[in-house]
């Protein structure tokens, strides 16, 4: 049978890098193809090339066997080619039906059609079990259903080929599983996709073949049934990946962290932590597992000072630091902080490497005396960390935001774990980047509880909870709803905590 | 270092691409306008540059054009810097007229080098607390700097007019700056000589000691955002007000702190105008200089040094506009136009970054490669 989409050497190159070279990629009727491979393989180029966006140094694209080019999206969409961006291409103040017709109006008189546009996308949405509401304002839909928004509007151009630039990075646990039943649904009915990802197990769950990226070239083919993930990930990475660590050898019993009772309402004002208290004590991991958005993000706000709890105390090594600012918990508390959301609090995107290396020590000796700044200490700050922490930036001057969501990360985790600390509060510190940089950081977290800090890790990771953590708390609605330690931890088990059904 | 010198290089080319070219066009444009009128562009042209370089005196009066749209421009771009945009230099500027004539009408018999820095010092202090009371409005009631700014230019100004207002024949008391010698007249007393800026070179061009302290703020202002702890958190706040305040910053009290500092130099350019060049005021005094600065700033991309270049600039249309309506009959609003032109395309560098071949690539790139 003739592929549906065929993909014959094709090669892109960029001064001085090699985007994609000789690639070679198959995808059948009905079938999930995961493209897998860590930030910067290639993946987002070669979809780039197949939707239109970019054209290939080298190389022919085949469409049911007939060579076709693609040189803008429109051609793409022609030959029946949709995709459904990582980032949402959605307008927020208008509705569903107006954003999936734009670009692809129905006139009817002069004027817009919009009863008929909308009564399409309701049908699509029945067929193929996407739940979509067309008079919905997207603004007021949740993130899943703005991906299915996304799904329905390539629907509706009438594509065949759906590719979808990592869908899940996203979502939650749940969202996730809705998604992977919208794809197998897709594929029941005969629609072709295109799946980029680096998360190894949703690959195995979902994917029928899988082709990895590494270094902008084919490293592999695979077929869940008969790989590993650990395959996976060593043919991504191009070498073993472990990510299993030792438990703790001696928690010194020394706390460290000590909240007791702490209430915080989110920022509309609804109560977003519920009389929590937790411990961590020096040379542990407590890890904090939770579907995202039940109560983790303001429990870290407050113990980090950057929000204000309305009850309870957050003392550090015996210091109280309820309602102190984030300097008095990094200074006096001699606490270090991942936060959760990169670019919102953890860097200046359009700064330097080295000035965000020193975003929060700028003030300190030696890298300011009496208020002047000292760029040569920053300067030797930045290339030693850099190198220490495998940065990859052209140079310390580079702006940040300019590097890849690993390397930022890398970033980030260098400055944090560059100062002497006595606690460290890790959020999310591995959302969004490849394998290798996670093995990494999940390292030097591990080295750094080996050195006697208390580490407190917030994951929405179930896996990343599991293999750091030396006991692990589940929060649901705002309440610390379970405690276990690890030897017990199932991950069906904390899978219900987490669901609150126990 | 040669790689870094060839990077500031290209950064320094590709900061003064859109200033330069918006200048191009603005002068191109102005050109195709007074000959739509019938008017003659190059004989305009020549006599603006008559008027601004032509002569000892015309670079003279384009110094002393220059020299308070450098400390206003200052005032808008260290706003700039914190995020802010500071409409209110015009109100800043007025305030530190009337307290730097507050002291230099006063206090007679002290020495010059006493009785000066007080006048001056008292001129940047009024615009520092005219500049922090929107920012202290901002961070405690979330009120918009831009509106609070413009209403508290409208307070200055009426508040100065009425410093010098010459009471009323039924009795109203006259302000307390009022000049009882000018009798019906409203304005100030001259400042006692030991306030005045000392004059240097030919005492008939005017050129006071102010257009030497003005470039020299803006090498301060450069090496205080650059060089310090406070500039980097103005500059941090400015950019990503929440990673300031995980990175330990205060950013209410660094956006306060930024505002007083953005007064305090248009408070200074007041002071420096009056001690330099009028010696005193009247009411509705305030002119457009304090508006100027915003133009001055996005000309030189909020850089402090490029301030001083975009102030020259503008000072230089000023002092020659005069000279060119004389020889070439063409109005003086033409500058205006040019100016107002400059803005649009500073303020929009699109337009020009599309008229530059080769740049177009940029405009593009909308999409992401890995």
């Amino acid at each position: 049978m003739t592929p549906v989409l065929d993909i014959r050497g094709v090669s892109k190159y960029y001064p001085g890098v090699i985007a994609n070279e000789d690639i070679d990629l198959t995808l059948h009727k009905g079938e999930i193809l995961a493209l897998l491979g860590e930030n910067g393989a290639g993946k987002s180029t070669l979809m780039n090339i197949v939707y239109g966006l970019q054209q290939p140094d080298t190389g022919n694209i085949y469409i049911n066997g007939k060579v076709v080019s693609l040189a803008s999206p429109r051609d793409a969409i022609a030959h029946g080619i949709g995709m459904v961006h990582q980032h949402f291409q959605l307008v927020p103040d208008i509705s569903v039906t107006e954003n999936i017709m734009l670009g692809a109006e129905s006139i009817r008189h002069g004027l817009l059609d919009r009863k008929k546009a909308a009564q399409r996308i309701k049908e699509l949405s029945q067929r193929y079990g996407l739940d979509v509401d067309p008079a919905a304002i997207i603004e007021d839909l949740s993130v899943g259903e703005r991906q299915r928004v996304e799904i329905v509007k390539t629907l509706y151009r009438d594509a065949e080929i759906l590719i979808l630039d990592e869908p899940s990075a996203v979502l939650t646990p749940q969202e996730v599983d809705g998604l992977f039943s919208i794809m197998q649904r897709l594929r029941e009915l005969g629609k072709s996709m295109i799946f980029i990802t680096h998360k190894l197990k949703e690959v195995m769950h979902i994917a029928d073949r899988i082709t990895v990226l590494r270094n902008g070239r084919v490293a592999g083919n695979a077929q869940p049934v008969t790989t590993s993930e650990k395959s996976l990930a060593t043919l991504m990475v191009g070498r073993e990946v472990d990510l299993t660590f030792e438990p703790a050898a001696n928690v010194s019993g020394n706390l460290i962290l000590n909240a007791q009772n702490v209430s915080a309402l989110d920022d509309t004002g609804h109560l977003a932590v519920d009389s929590v208290s937790l411990q961590v004590c020096a040379g542990e991991i407590v890890g904090i597992a939770g579907v995202q958005g039940n109560g983790q993000s303001e429990l870290v706000e407050v113990l980090t000072g950057l929000r204000r709890s309305h009850s309870g105390t957050v003392e550090i090594d015996g210091t109280d630091l309820t309602h102190q600012s984030p300097r008095e918990f990094t200074e006096r508390g001699e606490s270090c902080h991942i936060p959760e959301d990169r670019h919102l609090h953890a860097m200046v995107a359009d700064y330097s490497v080295a000035d965000n290396l020193v975003l929060n020590t700028y003030r300190n000796a030696p890298f300011s005396h009496n208020g002047v700044v000292n760029r040569p200490a920053i300067r030797a700050q930045a290339d030693s960390l850099v190198q220490a922490f495998d940065v990859r930036t052209p140079d310390i001057n580079t702006p940040s935001g300019s590097l890849s969501g690993g390397n930022q990360q890398k970033m980030v985790v260098a400055r944090e774990f560059s100062r002497p600390s006595k606690l460290l509060i890790a959020a999310q510190p591995t959302r969004g980047i490849d394998v290798g940089s996670i093995e990494f950081i999940h390292r030097r977290i591990v080295a750094k509880r080996d050195e006697g800090v208390a580490v407190l890790l917030i994951s929405a990771e179930l896996d990343e909870v599991l293999s750091l953590s030396d006991r692990i708390l589940v929060m649901y609605k705002g309440r610390i709803v379970a405690e276990v330690v690890r030897e017990e931890a199932t991950r069906e088990q904390l899978g219900l905590y987490m669901a609150g059904a126990k | 270092m040669p790689e870094s010198i060839k990077r500031i290089a290209r950064a320094v080319s590709s900061a003064l691409l859109v200033p330069i070219m918006a200048l191009i066009v603005a002068f191109a444009l102005g050109a195709v306008v007074m000959t739509l009128f019938g008017d003659d562009p190059v004989a305009a042209y020549q006599g603006l540059y008559d008027g601004a370089f032509g002569s000892a005196k015309a670079w003279a009066r384009t110094l002393l054009k220059t020299t308070p749209l450098i400390l206003t421009g200052l005032a808008v771009a260290v706003a700039f810097k914190a995020g802010l945009f500071n409409i209110g230099a015009a109100g800043q500027f007025i305030i530190g007229t009337v307290c730097s004539v507050a002291v230099g009408i006063h206090f007679e018999g002290t020495p010059l080098l006493i009785h000066l820095p007080a006048a001056l010092l008292a001129g940047i202090a009024g615009g520092m607390i005219w500049g922090a009371i929107p920012g202290l409005l901002k961070v405690y009631t979330g009120a918009h700097e831009v509106i609070t700014t413009i209403m508290m230019n409208y307070i200055a100004s009426l508040f100065a007019g009425w410093t010098v207002y010459a009471g009323g024949r039924q009795g109203q008391s006259p302000g307390p700056l009022w000049d009882p010698t000018a009798r019906a007249i409203s304005e100030t007393p001259d400042v006692l000589t030991s306030a005045q800026l000392p004059l240097m070179g030919n005492p008939r061009l005017d050129l006071h000691l102010g257009i030497i302290i003005a470039p020299l703020a803006a090498l301060l202002i450069w090496w205080l955002i650059y060089r310090t702890t406070f500039g980097f958190e103005v500059r941090t706040v400015g950019r990503n007000a929440d990673a300031a305040r995980y990175a330990g910053m205060y950013p209410r009290r660094t956006t306060v702190m930024a505002m007083a500092l953005a007064g305090g130099l248009a408070g200074l350019a007041g002071a420096i105008e009056t001690l330099g060049l009028n010696h005193k005021f009247a009411p509705e005094f305030g002119g457009s200089v304090g508006f100027e600065g915003i133009t001055v700033a996005l000309l030189a991309q909020t850089h402090p040094l490029g301030v001083v270049f975009a102030a020259f600039l503008l000072g230089s249309l000023e002092a020659g506009a005069s000279r060119m309506q004389f020889e070439s009959g063409v109005s003086a609003d033409i500058i205006d136009v040019i100016q107002a032109l400059v803005l649009i395309f500073v303020a929009a560098p699109l337009i020009i970054r599309s008229l530059w071949p080769g740049k177009r690539s940029s405009l593009a790139a909308g999409t992401k490669t890995q």
